[in-house]
Formats: C-alpha cells, structure tokens, sequence
C-alpha cells in the first residue's frame, strides 16, 4: 500500500516536471490566442529558445544568461509571427507553420555549424542549468507522515523554472481578468472593431499581446534545455508545444482549465514512464509503444467532442481589417 | 452654401459641428465632394441621402476613421483636427455604429469602461464605472442591467448600451449611423424618446438614416446628400418628405405605391402545418399554415430571425421540411417528397433570395452569366453540348433593358453594379419569365430609393397580371404599401393576419413582438374586425 502510494507520489511529481513546459506554452498562447492570433508556433518558438539558452549556457556557463537569450529569440520569433499576421494581416497558421519548420531546421544547421555535434549542443554542468532546490524546511518536515511526504517529495526539489511556470497561471488570470490590459486584450479577441472605436490601436495591443507570448514561450525552451535536460537534442521539443496547444483548446482558453489540461497531459506522459515493462496479468507486459502513443491517443478521443464545445475568442485567425 | 448661413444665422452660440468643404476620395471614387455642415447645439440634425451618398463616409471622417483629404473640421468653434477615433472621443463625439460595436462575451460595465478604464488595475474602474452607469441611466432615463451579458440582451437594449458608452465618455455630440434598421416600431419610439431626452439635456445628436418618416418625426433640421455633395439644408418644419425624397434622388419620386383591388383567382400555394427543425432541435418555423391565390400579394411580416427566411428557404426547396405539407399548383409536397429548387422552377416558381450576394448571384461572374442562373438548363441558352454565348448575351440585354438596369453591359462583373442594380439582375431573371408563384425576400434591401419605386411597380404589375406573390420583408412601409395581406410570424408562428387596408404600424407592431393578442389588438384598434389573431399552440 505504501509502495503504491509512494510511487502515485513520484508519478505526481514527474507530472509536475514534464507539464512545466506544456505550462509556459498553455499560458503564451492564452495571451496570443485571446487576442485573436493563432499561435500554432508555439512549438518553433520553443524549440528555438531551447536552442538558443542551451548554445548561451556552453559559450557563458551562467544559466540567467541562458535564460535572457532564449527569451529574445523567442520574442524575435513571436514578433516576426506578429508582422506577418498583423502589419501584413498573413494567414495566421501558415506563418506558425513557416516559424516551425525554420526554426526546425535553423537549430540543426546552426547546431553543426558552432558545435559539430550533429546538431547537439555540449551538455553543461550545474552551474550553467537551472538546478533542483530544497525548499526552507523540507528535510525538517520529511518524516512528519503525509504533510512531510507530500511537500519533501512533490512540492520541493523542483528547479526554479517549474515554480515560476506554476507561479505564471494566477498571474495570468490576474492579468487577463483584473488589469485594463486584460479587458482590452479579451475584448480584442472578441470584437477588434469594438475596441479600435473606443480610440485604442488594434495593432498595438496585439503586438503586446505576442510579445507576452514570446515571453513565456522563452521560458518553455530554456527549461526544456538547460533544466529538464542539459544539453539540446534535435527537435527536443517532441510536438510539445501543440500538445500545450490542445490543452488550451481543452481549457477554452481560460488559464486554470487550461493548467489542469497540461497537468493531465503530463501525468498521462508520466505514467507511461513508470508503467514501461509493468507486467500485467493475462496480457503479459505492456508493449511500450502503446503507453507511449496514450497521451496523443487520449488528446484525439478528447478532441473529438467529450469536453464540451470550446468556443474560440470570435475574431480568432481573422486579421483586422478596418471597414468601409 | 446659402441655406447654410440662413441656418446659423438665427443662433448666438458656435456651432456644436461645422464642417468647410471636406473632400474625401478613395481611388477615383469621389465620395465626400466638397461638403459643408452646420449642426445647431442641443438639436437634432438629420442627413439623410441614397446609399452611397456619403453619408456614413462623412460620419467616419467625423469621427477618425477616415482623415479627410481637405477640409476642416470646427467643434464648439474651434478648428479640431481628427486623426484618430480617441481624436473625436476627446472632442465629445460619441458614435452609435449600424453594426454594434459591442463585445458580446463581456458584461455591459466592461463594455462600458473598455478604453475609458481610470487605472491599470480594474477594481476601481468598475466601482467607477458601475457608479457612473447608475447616474447616467437615471438622468437620461436609460434602463439596463449592468451586469447582464452584452451579446444577451434585445438589440433595442444594445443600442442603449451604446449610448450609454459614449455618455460614459462624456460625448456631447452623438451620431447615429441608421439606428432604426434593427428595431421593431416599438423599440424606434422608444429611441426617439430617447433621443429626445437627450436633445433636452443639451446633447447634439446627428441622426443618418434613409427613412423620410425618421427625419420628419424627430429631427430640428435635416441636411440631404446625393453622390457626395451636399445639395441642401432644410428646417424640418419647413420641409416634406416629397420635397427631401427629390432633392435625394434628383427628380420626382412616387412613395406611395399605386395599385387597384387585387383579382384574386384560384389558390395557387397552400401550405399546410409546415414545420422544419433545426439541428439544434428549435422549430425556426412551427406548423405554419396560410394559402396564397392567384392575383393577390401575402406579405409576411416580422422582427428579423422569427422564422421568415426559412420560411422562404422551404418554400424555394433550399432547406429540406420537417413536417407538413405543400400544395403548390396542384403538386403535392411533403417530408417524404421534398421541394427542390429545379422542380419548383419547371411548376413556374420563381425565387427572388433574402440574400441576393449569397444565393441569387454569382459576384465574379458577369451579368450576363448571373443573369440566367438557374435557368441556364433552358434550350433557349444552349446550342448542343455548349452554352450559346449570343443568346445568353442577347438575352441579357434585353432583360437590362426592361428593368433599367445600369449600366448596361451584360459582360460586366456582377460585383461591379450597385446594389439596386444587382436586385434587378435578379428580379429580371426571375420576373421575366412570367411565373405563377412568386417568392420574393427582402426585394428592396439595401437598394436606393429610386429603385425601390420601380421594384415595387413590378411586384405590382405581376400581381395584375395574375401570380402570387409571397413577400417577406422586415421593411414594415414595403409590406403594408405591396401587400392585400399580411401575416405576421413570431418564433416560427403566425401569429395573427391582417388585411393590408386595416394595418398600421403599431398594430403590426405589436404583433410582432407578440405582445397583442386578439382582444388587446382589438381593444386598441376598435374600427378592426377584420384582425385574426392565431392563438399560438
């Protein structure tokens, strides 16, 4: 019994490391998408930062440096997204495409280029990652029952990224829901004409609105790289960032339905981990693929209708064009 | 600019908007011609003209959509250069749309405040907001609940929410683009009052509409524009409508529609419990039963998505019936044997659609092309296994010559003539064949007033010469100016008839917002025996 709740425990907590990112992703693509920008670039962006932090971290070994030059990748990419979408009013899923398919290669070439290690960056040592972290009391209360295991095992011990990720979805509906920013930023995903006659420029609040988006996007890759991992891997990002997109989707672009979305997400994905080689009476062990292929199985079956009609922000994917 | 100056003069304080010889061009289109506008403070002005007369063009320059490429433009005396919509926010220009400028997903304070919030955070907007709402809506009379949902309530309350916005911003200066399209006659009332309310506490509201009884019935002085220009001013009172609906079209216009008593012959539609569900499972037309004979016109009244265009769409074959049936010239219909468009049209059914752009046009083809959709099957227009160019060419012609059709030139992109013109590319195509039935929506829908005129003769002339004519229009003049008779649908329902000599704007009204029943219709209408109200099931 025990053993079984110990290993739940260690599910929960690799839940919480691989829904980091998917975290960050969910979130930037809230303030993107609740603007009326699709950002199916998600993935590019994160994958570019990735690169970027990890490149930064072998050349300068301090991880914050890593960090700062992911974000302004990210931010370049999320503003290129933005002048093809808003300046020039482009289609929004073809210039996401265009960005992840660059980005994809670009890693690579340039990988080999600096690095020479087909496309692998060196792996760096502690100093340059975002390392785990006991949090203040941690071994004080590990032996108290439940509590102590509960915040020892699932809460500290985590690197800072995951926290900030976690920190960043009541910030978010903060945000979205009690600033002026986020009034403007919903009602512009909703009606862009409603808020361009109230006197504020359409334009600009997108701007804003994929410049968050880069933002936390920035954060995703850098953890990918230099927190989960220590080193870039070609396409490491493994469709993440459409998974991230997905449980948006689930959540109806709202941030705690969409956190919730990521956390089981990143549950399914740990389970799978831990249940690699589980014999299982009858059928015998389960084949590894299968698990593998449950998180994607699960995000089609829930696609396809069983959580409800999720309504886009209305002007979603459409460029604002001023009316005759 | 005579009238302009005898307007001004007479009035001490600066004028709440003067407008000097703005000129606006998009490409070659000319659509402000050196115009010039004096509005009186704490009146109501009127511009009214033709679609495309540049109304709404000037409004947007007004209010910093457009910049005007010369001109200037006076508010409260002084010189204020507009660039921006927050240009004229700041100036107290506030700004009904057409189209409501509402964001449905959030509540009537957030849409409210949204760009006139006090700080960053919003909890003290919204008190402040809240507060500010509840003094406006007393000192104005303005009734809505703050916390409902934009996109939830009646268009008559959107409108005020929108009213409301530009009080909330301080606007002392209102327009309204065309407010009453959307209204039902009691929710036009109610906006005049409105409206007259506000004229009382000093507003200046600028009214554009293209409805003559609108301008007589509210506004202090009317301005008329045509092809840009601005051709006069006039002291409403001084003015009427046969004089404002000439200087709009440039000659004289008929605006009552002659016509003799009908000579009904046989029943030509009869529908019996005609009923179609939705996918969402609602009844949009609910046991529907009504007869149209030949020689007469049944217009179908009713508030906009009561279940008219389905009613049309069954009608036409476009959407399949529920239940029901339909006896159309002898030809029996049903569920089981559903209506299609092609087999309507060999009974000599014609079908002019709600929405010509959708369903009667093909907008990059040319007239020529659009002009025999749906009949392009017809030997007539085909010489072996390929259309024949000559006949349908010809064919065009003759038909652009029969209904005046501008210009006339049958290789013409449909999108390319104006909205009138296209509605008589369709009615021609329609009309000329001489059908026996005739299902007409919304003939006259964004179409100039000119043409209204001639599109309601021929309505008239099929009729005498022997069709039936089904009208459905939310245009309450065109149905009681056309029709022998009425029904009016509520929610899927008739709700009651009327012969057309005994209607009037207010009962018909009240029918179709479904607040009239049998006696009330009668009690309010004493000299009306001849009003059946159907109690709905």
């Amino acid at each position: 019994m025990a053993d079984l709740l110990l290993n739940l425990l260690l599910s929960f907590d690799a839940t919480l490391r691989v829904a980091t990112p998917l975290v960050f992703c969910a979130m930037a693509g809230l303030f993107s998408e609740r603007s009326g920008v699709i950002d199916i670039s998600l993935e590019g962006k994160m994958l570019a930062a990735a690169f970027a932090a990890a490149s930064m971290a072998a050349v300068s070994g301090s991880a914050w440096l890593a960090l700062g030059t992911g974000i302004l990748v990210s931010i370049c990419l999320a503003l290129l997204h933005g002048f093809a979408c808003i300046t020039h009013r482009g289609d929004q899923v073809v210039s996401g495409v265009a960005i992840n398919i660059l980005v994809s290669g670009l890693t690579v070439v340039l990988g080999i280029a600096w690095f020479a290690r087909g496309g692998q960056t060196p792996s760096v040592g502690p100093e340059a990652r975002f390392t785990p972290i006991t949090l203040p009391g941690a071994e004080a209360l590990a032996d108290v029952p439940v509590i102590g295991a509960l915040y020892s095992e699932l809460i500290s011990g985590h690197n800072l990224l995951v926290y900030v990720a976690f920190a960043m979805v009541p910030l978010t509906w903060w945000v979205v829901y009690r600033t002026r920013f986020g009034l403007r930023l919903r009602a512009v995903g909703e009606n862009p004409n409603a808020v361009d006659t109230a006197g504020i420029s359409v334009a600009r609040l997108r701007y804003t609105a994929v410049l968050c988006d880069g933002v936390l996007c920035g954060f995703a890759g850098t953890y990918l790289s230099i927190a989960q991992n220590a080193a870039f891997v070609r396409e490491m990002t493994a469709g993440q960032g459409y998974i991230a997109l997905a449980a948006l989707i689930f959540g109806k672009w709202r941030p705690v339905p969409a956190m919730l979305a990521c956390l089981m997400f990143g549950f399914l994905d740990a389970v799978a981990i831990r249940l690699q080689g589980v014999e299982v009476p009858v059928i015998g062990p389960i084949p590894v693929q299968l698990i593998q292929a449950l998180p994607y199985v699960l995000t089609v079956v829930l696609l396809a209708g069983f959580i409800g009609r999720a309504v886009a922000p209305k002007a979603i994917g459409t460029p604002y064009v001023k009316e005759r | 600019m005579a009238e302009e100056t005898h307007i001004a003069a007479g009035q001490a304080a600066a004028p709440a908007i003067k407008l000097r010889h703005i000129n606006k061009a998009f490409g070659a289109v000319q659509a402000n011609r050196d115009v010039c506008l004096t509005v009186v403070p704490g009146t109501i002005h009127g511009i009214i003209g033709e679609n495309g007369a540049g109304k709404s063009t000037l409004m947007s320059i007004l209010y910093g959509f457009y910049e005007a490429d010369s001109g200037e433009i006076l508010i409260g005396g002084k010189p204020t250069p507009i660039r921006t919509s927050r240009d004229a926010i700041d100036a107290g220009i506030g700004m009904v749309h057409q189209h409501f400028m509402l964001v449905d997903t959030m509540s009537v304070v957030e849409n409210i405040m949204l760009g006139a919030e006090s700080g960053a955070i919003l909890t003290s907007s919204v008190a402040k907001a809240r507060a500010e709402l509840e003094r406006l809506e007393r000192d104005y009379n303005l009734d809505v609940d703050p916390d409902a949902l934009a996109g939830e309530l009646p268009v008559g309350q959107q409108q005020r929410v929108e009213i409301l916005k530009a009080l909330y911003r301080g606007a002392d200066i209102l327009i309204l683009d065309e407010p009453t399209g959307v209204l039902t006659p009691q929710e036009t009332d109610q906006l005049f009052r409105i409206l007259d309310s506000l004229r009382k506490q000093g507003v200046t509201v600028v009214l554009i509409t293209h409805k003559l009884r609108e301008i007589m019935a509210i506004t202090d002085h009317v301005s008329v524009m045509r092809g840009g220009e601005m051709v006069a001013d006039r002291v409403t009172a001084a003015t009427s409508k046969e004089e404002l609906a000439e200087l709009m079209v440039g000659r004289k216009v008929l605006l009552s529609v002659d016509k003799q008593a009908p000579r009904v012959g046989d029943t030509v539609l009869s529908v019996e419990d005609l009923t179609y569900v939705d996918r969402a499972g609602v009844a949009r037309v609910d046991h529907v039963s009504f007869q149209v004979r030949a020689g007469e016109v049944v217009g179908i009244a009713g508030v906009s998505g009561n279940g008219q265009s389905e009613l049309l769409e069954l009608l036409s074959g476009i959407r399949p019936m529920t239940a029901g049936q339909v006896d159309v010239l002898g030809e029996r219909f049903s569920a089981a044997r559903p209506l299609d468009p092609a087999a309507m049209r060999a009974l000599q059914v014609a079908h002019v659609p709600e929405d010509r752009l959708r369903m009667g046009l093909v907008r990059t083809f040319e007239a020529e092309e659009s002009a025999i959709l749906g009949y392009h099957r017809d030997p007539a227009y085909n010489r072996g296994l390929f259309m024949n160019g000559e006949a349908i060419r010809s064919d065009c012609a003759k038909k652009m010559a029969d209904f005046d059709v501008r210009p006339q030139a049958p290789a013409l992109k449909t999108a390319n003539f104006s909205g009138g013109n296209q509605q008589k590319i369709v009615l021609a195509r329609e009309l000329s064949r001489g059908p026996r039935l005739l299902l007409v929506g919304q003939p006259t829908r964004g179409v100039d007033i000119g043409a209204i005129e001639f599109i309601h003769k021929n309505l008239i002339a099929m009729r005498d010469a022997g069709s039936a004519v089904l009208l459905v229009s939310v245009e309450l003049e065109e149905i009681m100016s056309i029709s022998d008779r009425i029904l009016v649908m509520f929610e899927g329902r008739i709700v009651g008839e009327v012969p057309a000599a005994q209607a009037d704007e207010r009962l018909l009204g009240l029918m179709m917002a479904n607040a009239a029943t049998e006696e009330e219709a009668l009690a309010t209408h004493p000299g009306l025996p001849g009003a059946i109200a159907v109690e709905p099931e």
